[in-house]
C-alpha cells in the first residue's frame, strides 16, 4: 500500500448552481474541502455585443450596454455616452449632466444593495437579499419612472439623456432616501457584528494592494484593498467634480473590508443624490444637446416643421455619422472602472468597440483568493467579488 | 362482558397488539400533521422575518399548503440516478424518517401519556438519534454524487460531534433527577417554572438549544445542505417522495428535539403556575406549548443567522462545548454530592 497515489477531488461547480451567481463554472479541485485551484470557465453567456454594436448605429448600441452588467445598467450607458459624445465632441447641458449623475448613484446603490445581500445569502443569511430587494423595488421605479423600463433603461443617450425628471420625482426620492437610512441600519444590524458575518468574512481572500494592482482591480476590490482609486475623484466627469463625497478605503483586503466599503459607498451615493436633487431644484434648461443632429426633435416640434420631421427620420434611419477617431472612456461604475475603447472610422457606425468589464479581471483573481481555503470560503469569494456574467462575457 | 374485553386486551397478544398499534397511531397521525403544520408554521415565520406573506394561496391563509405540497411529493416520480445505488438510495430516506418516529415512543405527553414508559428513555433516545446519521451518511454514498457525498460527510461529523456534548448536557440532567426514565425527569420539575431545569441548568439549557440546531441540521449549522456551496447537500440527487421523507424526518427530528428540550429543561407537561387556572389546563397542552416555543426560536435562528464554515462548526462543537458541558457535569456532580442534593435513589 506504499505507492497510492492520493488524487484530490474534482468537482464541477456551475454553471447550474445556486452559488454561481449567473452562469460562472468552475472546475475546482479539492482536497477534501481544502480549494487546491479553481478553474472559471466563462464565456456561457456570450452574446457578441461588441461586434453587434459594430453593425448598429451609435444610438442603436446604447441598450447593448444595459445588457452587460444587468445589474448597474446606467452606468454602463454613462460610459458610452461619454465616449460618443468625446468622439462628437459635444457635451451634455447642466441638467442633463445633474440627471446623469443622480442616477448613476441610483444605480450604484441598486447593485451594491444587490451584492451586499446576495454576499450575505452566500455565506448562509438568507434574509438580507428579501429586505433589499424591496428597497431596489423602489429604485428600480425610478428607472421606470424615467425610462419606462425597471432595468434596460436606454435612458443615458449620447447628447445627455433622453427626457426630463417626470414632475414630484425629486420630493419622491428624497423621500426614499429619508427612508434608506433606517433601512440600512437595519441590515447593517443584522450583519455588521454578527460573530458568524464576521467568522466567515474576516481575513477570507485576503488581496493586499500589491496584489489588487497587479491583477487589475478596480472599484471597490482595489479600494477595500487599501488604495484609494476613484474615477470619480481622478478624472472627474460630468458634473462629479463638483460634488462633496468620500471614497471609503479598506484596510484589511478582505471579504469584510469589501463589504463595508460597499456599505459606505450606498451612504456617500445619497450624499451625491442629495447634492444632485438640490442642484436640480435650481438648474434648468435642456437634458440633452440642442443640436438637431445629434438629438431628435421634440415631437410637438414635428408636426408642423419640415426640417424636424427630416432631423428625426434622418435621426432614427441612418443615425449621425461620429468623426474618425479613437476614445478609452471611462466611468467609475458600481463594479470598478468600466470602460469603452470606441474607434470611429467617420461613418454612422463604430468601426470598433471594445468593453472593459471590471468583473473580467477580478474574475480572473478568483483562484488566487480562493486557494488553500475551504470550499465555503470560495461561495463568500465569488460573493465579495460581484461578478455578473453579462458583462465578463459579453 | 367489560371484564373480558379488559383482559383480552391486556393478556391477549392480539388485544395487547391491536393496543399497541392504536397507541402508535394516537402519537403518529398528530406528529405527522404538526410535522406538516411546522413546515407551514416555519414558512410562515421566516416569510414575516423577511417581510413577505408566506404560504397564502393555498386554501384560507395558505393554511392547506402543506398538504399540497405533500401531495406533489407524493405525485411526482421517484428519479433514481443511473449511477446510484438502486437499494441503498431507497433505503436511506427510510431510515431517516423512521429514527426520526421511532424515538417518539418514549416520550411523556403528559402524566402517564406514554406509549414505551421504559427507564432508559434518554438512553433509547440517544442510539436513537445516532442512528439518523446512517440514513444520512447512506443517502450521500448510494446518491455517488459529489455534492451529496461531501454533504453526507460532514453531515455524519458534525451529529455526531454534536451528540457528544448534548450527550454531556443529558447526563447533568440525569443526575440531578436520579433517573432515565423520561417521566421522572419531568416529574422531577414540578411546581413554579424556575424549578424547572432551564434555570439551574441554564448554560446547559443553552449548549442543549445551540447542540439541536447542530444536530437537526439548521441554520446556523446546515453546512450539509448548504446551497452556497453543496447545492442541497446529501439530498441533492432526491426528488418526489424520498425527498420528502428526509423532510419530513428533518421536521420531525425538530419537534423531537424541542420536545427533549421540554421534558428536560422546561418542566415537561408542568404548567408554570402551579394554580388553579392554569393547572386546569391539560399537560398536553402546555407541552405542546412548550414545543411550539422552542421550534419558533428555531425558525427564528434560520431567519436571522449566517451560516458557519465547516471548521468554525468544529472547532465549537470539541472546543467550545465539548469541555464546557464536561466541566458542566463535573461542576454538577459536585455541588450534588458535597451539597448532599443527591438524588434518593
Amino acid at each position: 500500500m506504499s505507492d497510492v497515489e492520493i488524487k484530490t477531488l474534482t468537482m464541477n461547480f456551475g454553471p447550474q448552481h445556486p452559488a454561481a451567481h449567473g452562469v460562472l463554472r468552475l472546475v475546482v479541485e479539492m482536497d477534501g474541502e481544502i480549494v487546491e485551484r479553481c478553474d472559471p470557465h466563462i464565456g456561457l453567456l456570450h452574446r457578441g455585443t461588441e461586434k453587434l454594436i459594430e453593425y448598429k448605429s451609435y444610438l442603436q448600441a446604447v441598450p447593448y450596454f444595459d445588457r452587460l452588467d444587468y445589474v448597474s445598467p446606467m452606468n454602463q450607458e454613462h460610459a458610452y455616452a461619454l465616449a460618443v459624445e468625446k468622439l462628437l465632441g459635444i457635451e451634455a447641458p447642466e441638467r442633463g449632466q445633474y440627471i446623469r449623475v443622480l442616477f448613476s448613484e441610483i444605480t450604484r446603490i441598486l447593485n451594491h444593495l444587490l451584492n451586499v445581500t446576495t454576499f450575505a445569502m452566500d455565506v448562509g443569511a438568507l434574509t438580507p437579499p428579501l429586505w433589499g430587494f424591496e428597497q431596489r423595488e423602489l429604485l428600480m421605479e425610478y428607472y421606470e419612472q424615467v425610462s419606462g423600463s425597471r432595468m434596460h433603461a436606454a435612458y443615458f443617450r449620447p447628447g445627455g439623456v433622453h427626457q426630463d425628471l417626470p414632475a414630484g420625482m425629486l420630493d419622491s426620492m428624497e423621500g426614499w432616501i429619508k427612508q434608506f437610512y433606517p433601512f440600512m441600519k437595519d441590515i447593517e444590524s443584522l450583519l455588521n457584528e454578527n460573530r458568524i458575518f464576521r467568522q466567515r468574512t474576516v481575513d477570507i481572500g485576503i488581496v493586499s494592494a500589491d496584489q489588487a494592482l497587479d491583477w487589475g482591480f478596480s472599484g471597490p476590490l482595489i479600494r477595500a484593498s487599501g488604495l484609494p482609486w476613484d474615477l470619480r475623484k481622478s478624472q472627474p466627469y460630468d458634473v462629479y467634480d463638483r460634488m462633496d463625497f468620500d471614497i471609503p478605503v479598506g484596510k484589511t483586503g478582505d471579504c469584510y473590508a469589501r463589504y463595508l466599503v460597499r456599505i459606505e459607498e450606498m451612504y456617500q451615493s445619497t450624499r451625491i443624490m442629495e447634492q444632485c436633487i438640490a442642484a436640480l431644484r435650481k438648474v434648468g434648461g435642456p437634458v440633452r444637446v440642442d443640436d438637431r443632429k445629434i438629438s431628435p426633435p421634440r415631437r410637438g416640434e414635428m408636426k408642423d416643421s419640415m426640417e424636424a420631421l427630416i432631423h428625426h427620420f434622418k435621426l432614427y434611419t441612418e443615425g449621425y455619422k461620429v468623426p474618425a477617431g479613437e476614445t478609452y472612456t471611462a466611468v467609475e461604475a458600481p463594479k470598478g472602472e468600466f470602460g469603452v475603447y470606441l474607434v470611429s472610422d467617420g461613418t454612422n457606425k463604430p468601426y470598433r468597440c471594445k468593453i472593459r468589464a471590471p468583473g473580467f479581471p477580478h474574475l480572473q483573481a478568483l483562484e488566487m483568493m480562493t486557494k488553500g481555503h475551504q470550499l465555503a470560503d470560495m461561495s463568500a469569494n465569488i460573493g465579495s467579488l460581484d461578478i455578473v456574467f453579462g458583462e465578463i462575457d459579453r | 362482558m367489560y371484564a373480558d374485553l379488559i383482559t383480552f386486551f391486556t393478556t391477549n397478544w392480539l388485544g395487547m397488539a391491536i393496543v399497541m398499534l392504536a397507541q402508535c397511531l394516537a402519537v403518529t397521525v398528530p406528529l405527522l400533521v404538526a410535522v406538516a403544520y411546522m413546515t407551514y408554521v416555519d414558512r410562515k415565520v421566516w416569510a414575516s422575518i423577511q417581510l413577505r406573506r408566506g404560504p397564502n394561496v393555498v386554501g384560507p391563509f395558505g393554511l392547506l399548503q402543506p398538504f399540497a405540497d405533500g401531495l406533489k411529493l407524493v405525485l411526482k416520480e421517484t428519479i433514481v440516478p443511473s449511477s446510484a445505488n438502486g437499494v441503498l438510495f431507497i433505503i436511506a430516506p427510510m431510515i431517516a424518517f423512521m429514527t426520526a418516529l421511532v424515538a417518539w415512543a418514549v416520550v411523556p405527553f403528559d402524566d402517564g401519556w406514554v406509549i414505551a414508559d421504559i427507564n432508559v428513555g434518554i438512553l433509547y433516545l440517544f442510539a436513537i438519534s445516532s442512528l439518523g446519521v446512517y440514513g444520512i451518511i447512506i443517502a450521500g454514498w448510494a446518491s455517488n454524487s459529489k455534492y451529496a457525498f461531501l454533504g453526507a460527510l460532514r453531515s455524519a461529523a458534525q451529529m455526531v460531534s454534536y451528540e457528544v456534548s448534548i450527550g454531556f448536557v443529558l447526563i447533568t440532567v440525569l443526575l440531578c433527577v436520579g433517573s432515565l426514565n423520561l417521566s421522572q425527569v419531568v416529574l422531577a420539575q414540578s411546581g413554579w417554572f424556575w424549578n424547572w431545569f432551564w434555570l439551574p441548568l441554564l448554560p446547559m439549557f443553552v449548549i442543549f438549544f445551540i447542540s439541536a440546531l447542530a444536530e437537526t441540521n439548521r441554520t446556523p449549522f446546515d453546512l450539509p445542505m448548504s446551497e452556497a456551496e453543496l447545492v442541497a447537500g446529501f439530498h441533492t440527487e432526491y426528488s418526489a417522495m424520498t425527498f420528502g421523507l428526509f423532510f419530513l424526518g428533518e421536521y420531525a427530528n425538530m419537534i423531537l428535539l424541542s420536545a427533549l428540550g421540554a421534558v428536560l429543561f422546561l418542566g415537561g407537561w408542568h404548567s408554570p403556575i402551579p394554580y388553579a387556572p392554569f393547572t386546569l389546563v391539560p399537560g398536553v397542552v402546555w407541552f405542546a406549548l412548550k414545543i411550539a416555543f422552542l421550534l419558533f426560536i428555531f425558525s427564528w435562528t434560520k431567519g436571522t443567522l449566517p451560516r458557519y464554515r465547516y471548521d468554525q462548526l468544529m472547532r465549537l462543537g470539541w472546543k467550545v462545548f465539548l469541555p464546557v458541558s464536561l466541566g458542566w457535569v463535573v461542576l454538577t456532580a459536585a455541588v450534588l454530592t458535597f451539597g448532599g442534593w443527591l438524588p434518593k435513589p
